[in-house]
């Protein structure tokens, strides 16, 4: 995949990807967020767990400048997002590839033309936007619905568009917005083998929105296996180092740490959430 | 529905405003700076302005048939058929052209603009878009302002040209007038301040309907229920405010024009 123009992570080398410190925001005088502070470092994957209606999307959107806190600041590749105003923040995000919940494709767009608009903006010529699309394609295993419209595909099919789409400028950081919601369970393990696939083939850093707590504990403990092509648990019961949980509850984060931490938790919340 | 108290209603109305303010003010000054996206200009040109020509010829038509049939019944009483001519072109041209083309295009592009931001507002393709680095009021908004305004000053022209013709067609037909009596007629009261006054008119609908119909658009909320609430406020908005428009252009131009 093209690796985007500038190298970020040149601007400030020592800094967490993505830094919350103190970041709360409501709407319409509801508290959505309160409080939160959070690291992630290069080549983390963070899973964020939680309730449906506790700020798990408002805090991704957060993390890429699509809104703006009430309170506390945000630095992203060690720049405060917070104080950059939307044409600044159009700079930061071709670092940025962001999956959303419901995939977000333009109706209006082929899927070439959905997977090739960053390159298309970036007025790229056509032969060499159309050689990076059918290679971001063929990584998530959909090179035949290139000449497809959204309408045209299944709710699987258009989120590995999506992921085509966010991959294919090879950002440095990540964001996965419920990238299996809705969908049924074969269909889901298609995507966290994609994601895993990225994460252990680029090492990109990533956080990741799920409520199937499945899907996050198979993120932790699976590798991708370049020689089968496949997803495989990692030998001896093994656990992803760089895997990280953050849970939330009510606007608050109720649990931050490893995998390990997180099944050794004796918080009864958390249990009874797991369970 | 809860009741808002009047500090709330009053909060919530002028932040409307100032948020239509900052929508049109950056959609012109993105019509001066780069990028700009001249496919999405064509493209709103030929949906706007070419797709719009049924519906603005029908109605400029039969406006200017109408309004002959209606002047001419009552010139009658007078003695001054003759003048049925001047009378609806003055009328098409000052006044029912360039208000009925801007609530024709009103009722169908507003509506447009507002329900096609709202669902690409509603499925996140807007967030998606930012996210992807486009400014959505550069590549949304911009080419449609443009187009709109441009089209719509064509459009116009042509709703008065048909208007006239349609005029002329009933004079000569049902009322007996000669043909050369009805446009020497037209031609003699048109003076140069009466075209400009009309053609003033357009330009202003023209940046409402696009302003006020992407306005309601990117600011939907609550599903495809927002989508169609988007959408009437769209309209209705879009139509007072060319009426209210109207009528203070109208104002301007009799002090400038002195009629």
């Amino acid at each position: 995949m093209a690796k985007s123009a500038r190298p970020i992570e040149d601007l400030h080398p020592d800094a967490p990807v993505v830094d919350f410190a103190n970041v709360s925001i409501g709407f319409e005088g509801k508290h959505v967020l309160k409080d939160i502070s959070f690291r992630v470092e290069r080549g983390q994957t963070m899973i964020i767990l939680g309730p449906a209606g506790c700020g798990k999307s408002v805090l991704m959107k957060l993390a890429n400048g699509l809104l703006s806190p009430d309170s506390g600041t945000i630095k992203i590749f060690g720049q405060e997002i917070s104080a950059m105003d939307e044409r600044q923040m159009f700079g930061l995000r071709e670092h940025i590839g962001m999956v959303f919940q419901e995939s977000a494709l333009f109706d209006s767009l082929s899927v070439e033309d959905n997977v090739a608009y960053r390159l298309h903006e970036e007025h790229m010529p056509e032969d060499e936007a159309h050689t990076k699309v059918v290679e971001a394609l063929k990584f998530v295993e959909l090179a035949a619905a290139i000449a497809k419209f959204p309408s045209e595909l299944s709710g699987g099919m258009r989120r590995r568009v999506s992921i085509a789409r966010a991959i294919i400028t090879a950002p440095d950081l990540i964001l996965y917005d419920s990238p299996t919601g809705g969908l049924d369970p074969i269909t889901s393990t298609t995507i966290v083998e994609l994601i895993v696939k990225q994460r252990d083939v680029s090492h990109t850093t990533s956080l990741l929105i799920t409520h199937r707590i499945q899907d996050a504990f198979t993120l932790a403990t699976h590798q991708f296996n370049k020689a089968t092509g496949h997803m495989e648990p990692i030998p001896n019961g093994g656990i992803d180092d760089s895997t990280r949980f953050l849970i939330l509850n009510e606007g608050s984060i109720v649990f931050r740490g490893s995998t390990q931490e997180l099944v050794r938790s004796e918080d009864p919340w958390i249990r009874e959430y797991l369970a | 529905m809860p009741f808002l108290n009047i500090e709330s209603f009053a909060k919530k109305q002028v932040a409307g405003v100032q948020d239509y303010s900052l929508l049109a003010g950056r959609a012109v000054a993105n019509l001066f700076t780069a990028p700009r996206y001249w496919s999405e200009i064509w493209s709103q040109m030929d949906s706007i302005g070419v797709g719009s020509m049924p519906i603005v010829i029908l109605t400029g038509f039969f406006t200017g048939c109408v309004l002959a049939l209606q002047s001419a019944t009552a010139l009658k009483e007078f003695g001054a058929v003759n003048k049925t001519g001047g009378l609806v072109a003055l009328s098409m041209v000052k006044e029912l052209g360039p208000v009925l083309t801007g609530l024709m295009v009103s009722g169908r592009n507003a509506s447009g603009m507002a329900s096609e931001l709202g669902s690409m507002k509603v499925t996140e393709q807007i967030d998606a878009m930012r996210a992807l680095g486009t400014d959505p009021i550069r590549k949304l908004v911009a080419p449609r302002l443009f187009a709109t305004v441009f089209m719509l000053f064509f459009l116009t022209i042509i709703s008065d040209a048909v208007g006239i013709a349609g005029g002329a067609l009933v004079s000569t037909t049902l009322i007996g007038l000669p043909w050369s009596s009805y446009i020497a007629d037209s031609y003699d009261k048109l003076l140069y301040g009466d075209v400009v006054a009309g053609m003033t008119k357009p330009l202003f609908s023209g940046f409402i309907i696009a302003t006020v119909g992407c306005y309601f658009g990117l600011k939907t909320t609550g599903g495809t229920q927002g989508v169609g609430k988007a959408t009437t406020e769209a309209v209705v908005v879009s139509s007072v405010f060319i009426i209210v428009v109207d009528f203070l252009v109208t104002r301007l131009m009799i002090g400038i024009f002195g009629s």
